[in-house]
């Protein structure tokens, strides 16, 4: 009896999660969702404690208030800007709850000696995906918070040597589940996923971490569907299910509106393309004209539409608020401002609309990047702030540029454009973007949160 | 395989199938509070954890439960805390909330 209302609390918790990720489609409603789901999160974790198989309670509430003492700072005191590594934590942490769930179910098994094969190929997978997840996160986590260095590390035949690693811990797995009693496959099996999780993160560049942030949560969700698996729990397949998916549609838009593909992201180590040499020596003709922060303010003062273009530089120069001002500024004088948000602006899938959103620009001022190109061409001034490869028109237009075929924003379109740099020198990428040395481009260097303030006072005087 | 099995894979078929629907409409306005949001769904794990901690079967097994069940409950309280604030600040234009009262009278 009470294992049916276990379940059934299961149940309804199951149908909350769904519909929060439903309410998530919409902005108005996500709030109140996750608000559900939450309660949703609460039932389960009721209805557990009244699990046969749990005797004593005393363990499970040190861990928990542990678990909860970690889990509040993490969750009120993080910045924004810091999100993409603590997204990265929290993969680590979800992924290590399975991978040792995993490895107790497992002794647990060896000591009363049933462990079935389908048992067994569940644990397994869990404890491989589980512990590859957790290094892999906190390799990720050390790149994005800048405590391990950002850039590729790469070295010969790495692609062989780590596939080979993973391969032989597969193997190891299929040893384990041919004769499960064998301890020490068990353990070479999880260092060897451990081993993996670094490798692969490893040779793995800054920017093209939303790729592969988006990628573990994706694994971390596959391990808890193994946990499912292996301990009959449909929740856990729900939910591991639903992460997973939206781990791996994440990670594909990712690749998409990078350029690249999968394949391409993880195994390339793009940082040490050598590539780009040949589009950046034939240089585009032309020179930078370099405007004022005075002239640029009359010509956004007197616009009626001004798109903002804000790239990573911005995050980085901490001048959402300045933009935000800005676009105050503009409005009250009657024009119309737009932030075109391209998908890799920030460090993470929506990273630049979450820094946006906190500096108080209101969502429908937020525009995806499919639905903004077709309003470039009736833009008066667009400001792109600390933003390169994204509107760089090679993309459209020079089939020997690397980035030829990336899904760029449209800049290039609107009337003019005024660009807010820190100096002449190429980008993230090292790519000449011949946006910069156009006609109707003008640009504005200095630091980008100065040079914001500046144009907010002078437009105010204006 | 049993049939416990089978029905476990028909659940995992269709919850995928409604991941990918539901997932493919939510907005790139919207991505990182869906990553915060599955992680700290994904703090589910903490029931299985919660079980292997309080099934007193070995001191090995409960030192892992009651690690487990740390890592998931962090999850858990700072993934819906986190997803609630980053869900707060997005706001629609203030000058809105008047058609926005106005449909809300309507109901």
């Amino acid at each position: 009896m009470t294992e049916t209302l276990i379940q059934l609390a299961y149940l309804v918790s199951a149908f909350l999660f769904i519909s929060a990720l439903r309410a998530l489609g919409k902005p108005d409603q996500a709030r109140r969702g996750m608000q559900f789901a939450a309660f949703g999160m609460a039932l389960a974790i009721v209805a557990t404690l009244f699990h046969a198989r749990i005797v004593s309670y005393e363990w499970i509430l040190v861990g928990a208030a542990v678990g909860a003492l970690a889990g509040y700072p993490l969750g009120r005191w993080v910045p924004m800007t810091a999100m993409p590594e603590r997204i990265a934590l929290s993969h680590a942490f979800g992924a290590l709850a399975a991978t040792l769930v995993g490895i107790g179910e497992y002794s647990n098994g060896l000591s009363t000696g049933e462990i079935g094969s389908g048992h067994m190929v569940a644990l397994g997978f869990e404890v491989l995906l589980g512990a590859l997840t957790v290094t892999g996160s906190l390799m990720a986590f050390g790149k994005l918070s800048e405590v391990l260095p950002g850039r590729p590390i790469t070295f010969p035949l790495q692609n062989v040597f780590n596939l080979t690693l993973l391969a032989v811990a597969v193997l190891a797995l299929v040893v384990l589940v041919i004769e499960p009693t064998l301890l020490w496959v068990g353990v070479a099996m999880l260092v060897l996923s451990l081993a993996v999780g670094v490798l692969l993160v490893l040779p793995i560049g800054g920017a093209d971490m939303p790729v592969v942030v988006s990628l573990l949560n994706s694994y971390a969700g596959l391990a808890a569907v193994a946990t499912g698996f292996a301990i009959d729990n449909n929740i856990l397949i729900i939910v591991g299910a639903l992460d997973g998916f939206s781990g791996f549609i994440l990670s594909v838009a990712m690749s998409k509106a990078m350029n690249r593909s999968f394949s391409n992201v993880l195994f390339g180590a793009f940082g040490a393309q050598p590539a780009q040499a040949a589009g950046a020596a034939a240089g585009p003709a032309g020179e930078m004209s370099a405007i004022s922060a005075e002239d640029t303010a009359l010509r956004m003062a007197y616009a009626e539409r001004v798109i903002i273009v804000p790239g990573y530089g911005l995050a980085v120069a901490q001048a959402q608020h300045a933009a935000k001002e800005l676009a105050d500024m503009i409005e009250k004088r009657g024009g119309d401002v737009r932030f075109a948000i391209h998908p890799v602006a920030g460090r993470m899938p929506g990273h630049m609309n979450v820094l946006l959103a906190e500096a108080g620009v209101s969502y429908d001022k937020l525009v995806d990047m499919e639905d903004v190109n077709p309003k470039f061409p009736e833009t008066d001034v667009s400001l792109v702030i600390g933003a390169n490869d994204v509107i760089n028109p090679a993309a459209r237009t020079n089939p020997g540029s690397p980035i030829y075929g990336m899904p760029i924003l449209n800049v290039s379109d609107s009337k003019s454009v005024v660009v807010l740099k820190r100096g002449r020198g190429t980008g993230f990428s090292g790519l000449e973007n011949e946006l910069f040395f156009d006609e109707k481009t003008s640009m504005l260097f200095g630091d980008a949160k100065q040079s914001l303030i500046d144009l907010g006072l002078e437009i105010k005087n204006a | 395989m049993s049939a416990t099995t089978t029905i476990q894979l028909f659940v995992f078929m269709l919850a995928g199938f409604v991941g990918y629907q539901t997932i493919t409409k939510i907005p790139p306005l919207l991505h990182t509070p869906l990553m915060a949001a599955t992680n700290a769904i994904s703090g589910i794990s903490l029931v299985a954890s919660m079980v292997l901690a309080g099934s007193n079967q070995g001191v090995l097994a409960t030192a892992l439960g009651t690690v487990a069940v740390a890592s998931a409950m962090a999850n858990v309280v700072g993934g819906f805390l986190i997803v609630d604030r980053m869900l707060a600040m997005f706001k629609r234009q203030p000058t809105n909330t008047k058609e926005g009262a106005e449909g809300a009278a309507k109901q």
